[in-house]
């Protein structure tokens, strides 16, 4: 590949990457944090983002995307504007995951993994939120919800694309 | 300061709308005085003889001694660089919501036992290592860090003393074997989450090859209070032989499921009949993993032990992070036994065979038993898998042994319930139940 097929990552990105690489002892050490990174600002690492902040971390594209399929939270396909984490682990299984999955899949037209046709929302399920006590719980976006019954899936969906328009 | 807010250390900042607790109502109620009373009057010998004799035993899970565990720290400057500490706070265990608690609502607990837990093993480096989806703990904490360097108890020459320390947050990526230490280790570095044979154990040579400790947040927490009141007083919280007091849960079909600051060695019964409320009603209960979804099960017959490491040990669990789940008889324990290795399947990190092919293979049988598809050679298979998988040394790390317990004592304790699943040929569970 040439240079010219890489594009440059944005002054914000390098900025926040270099201030990573800065506490870090050699430079790939960040890949993570930069993944992140880019990840915050362009909602998911590309082909073309991967090379380009393997580049800059002086590592093989290829070595990158075996760290970035890894971690589950690193989305190398497009997500919607909101991620929806919804935990399937125990507690929140024993209440009631498998009806309430079905009821937002109905309610978004979408299964686990897929996106909605107006790009708002993406599925995904998650390891336990660490919120037990509260179960079933999800979030959304940035938002944890707790004790979630069907009656509440459409404030919780209307809310989160007000907040966002 | 009252008695009782002695009685129950971890929590006196907690409120119960969870608001933060900042630096200000912090040092209102004391904070910071256990690290002004060490610094300039403990050596780190004396710090690491406070831990040792107060019997603090890790709060992540494993239980083992704190102080034993930074004893092994090389002190003799021979290998001069770095040293570092690790907060754990990579809470992802399956019914486990306790570290959340200490993070979101008293911050500076946290880092006020790290600073002196990092002093005490000379590290200058530390860092928290926090799962990437406790945004608010996250934020907190960079704010709460930030407060503390500006007070002079992070940076250079803390409280003008010679000691420096530089603390940083670390958000992760996701993947629950990022809780295992040397996993973790492996991930700060910016690499996959594979963990590492030991010896050598972290201590030695963890983080980018250099001496390390790796902490849960709970057990952090706990420092500066061992500190600042010593190790009689701290072992004098317990009921049983365990020191201190335990952050306990319970989630599932209870009346008032949450997570309590009580003494070391109160009986389940009391956690889950006065502080849990009691089952739900129309519920009963018929038995619990004791600390999250890699613990064995115990049934009502356990009702009346202590929630103590040795205790639960003796019982044939663990007591793991305290925070119990429980099973009700209208939730089929094939599903739920099946829901657990399911997630253990899915969090492996690929590294080695029996974890790797093992558990989805586990994770199968499992599933044509629960969908009425079981065969009765199936209940051999599954104790094969119980014997080979679940047995320490056959798999690189824990997890896949960890997964192995639920399936383990289920087949014990409810094997009727299998089987009733493959001579039925359906689950007695699906209609009706509450799933």
């Amino acid at each position: 590949m040439t240079d010219q097929l890489i594009p440059v990552l944005s002054d914000i990105e390098l900025a926040e990457i270099n201030a990573e690489i800065a506490h870090a002892p050699y430079r790939h050490a960040v890949a993570i944090d930069a993944l992140k990174i880019v990840q915050s600002h362009r909602g998911w690492v590309s082909d073309e983002s991967l090379r380009a902040i393997a580049r800059h971390l002086e590592m093989s594209a290829e070595e990158l995307d075996g760290i970035a399929t890894f971690y589950n939270l690193i989305f190398r396909r497009p997500v919607g504007e909101k991620v929806i984490l919804l935990c399937n682990s125990v507690t929140c299984w024993i209440k009631g995951y498998e009806k309430l999955q079905r009821q937002i899949s109905d309610h978004l037209n979408i299964e686990l993994g897929e996106t909605t046709t107006d790009n708002q929302y993406t599925l995904l399920p998650v390891t336990c939120l660490g919120a037990c006590d509260k179960a079933p719980v999800m979030m959304v976006g940035d938002d944890l919800h707790e004790n979630i019954t069907a009656s509440d899936l459409p404030a919780i969906f209307r809310s989160a694309q007000e907040a966002h328009s | 300061m009252s008695p009782n807010t002695l009685d129950k250390p971890l929590t006196r900042n907690v409120h119960a709308d969870r608001r933060p607790t900042d630096l200000a109502a912090y040092e209102a109620n004391g904070g910071y005085q256990g690290l002004r009373s060490a610094m300039g009057k403990l050596s780190p010998a004396d710090c690491l003889q406070i831990i040792k004799d107060s019997n603090l035993r890790g709060r992540g899970g494993a239980g083992f001694p704190t102080g034993m565990k930074w004893s092994f720290v090389p002190m003799d400057g021979a290998t001069p660089g770095h040293k570092y500490l690790i907060c754990n706070a990579d809470e992802m265990e399956p019914g486990t919501f306790k570290d959340r608690l200490l993070l979101e609502c008293d911050p500076h607990q946290l880092i006020e036992g790290m600073i002196l837990s990092a002093y005490t093993i000379q590290a200058d480096i530390a860092y928290i290592f926090i799962r990437s989806e406790y945004l608010l703990a996250s934020k907190l904490l960079r704010e709460a860090i930030a407060d503390c360097y500006a007070k002079g108890y992070l940076g250079k020459n803390i409280l003008g003393s010679d000691y420096s320390l530089d603390m940083h947050v670390h958000a992760s990526a996701g993947r629950y074997i990022c809780g295992e230490e040397t996993a973790l280790i492996s991930s700060l570095e910016g690499k996959r989450a594979n963990p590492r044979a030991k010896p050598p154990f972290p201590q030695v040579s963890g983080l980018w090859g250099r001496p390390t400790i790796v902490n849960n947040v709970e057990t952090l927490c706990n420092i500066h209070h061992i500190i600042e009141r010593g190790a009689d007083w701290f072992q004098s919280l317990g009921l049983t032989q365990d020191a201190g007091t335990k952050l306990y849960g319970v989630s599932g079909r209870v009346k008032n499921p949450g997570c309590w600051e009580l003494p070391m060695g109160t009986t389940i019964r009391e956690i889950i009949e006065e502080h849990a409320g009691g089952m739900e009603d129309g519920f009963k209960l018929r038995g619990f993993l004791p600390g999250g979804g890699s613990t064995d099960f115990l049934t009502t017959e356990h009702l009346d032990l202590a929630m103590d490491y040795d205790t639960i040990g003796k019982a044939g669990s663990r007591m793991g992070t305290g925070t119990m789940i429980i099973l009700d008889d209208k939730t089929c324990p094939v599903g739920f036994v099946k829901n657990l290795v399911e997630f253990f399947a899915r969090e492996s990190c690929g590294f080695c065979t029996p974890c790797r092919d093992g558990l989805p293979w586990t994770a199968q049988v499992l599933d044509d038993i629960e969908k009425g598809r079981g065969q009765d050679e199936d209940m051999i298979t599954l104790g094969r898998q119980v014997e080979y998988i679940g047995a320490m040394g056959n798999t690189h790390c824990a997890l896949a042994p960890g997964a192995m317990e639920p399936l383990a004592s289920g087949l014990k304790y409810f094997r009727s319930d299998f089987e009733r699943h493959i001579s039925g040929a359906e689950c007695p569970w699906c209609d009706g139940g509450s799933n």
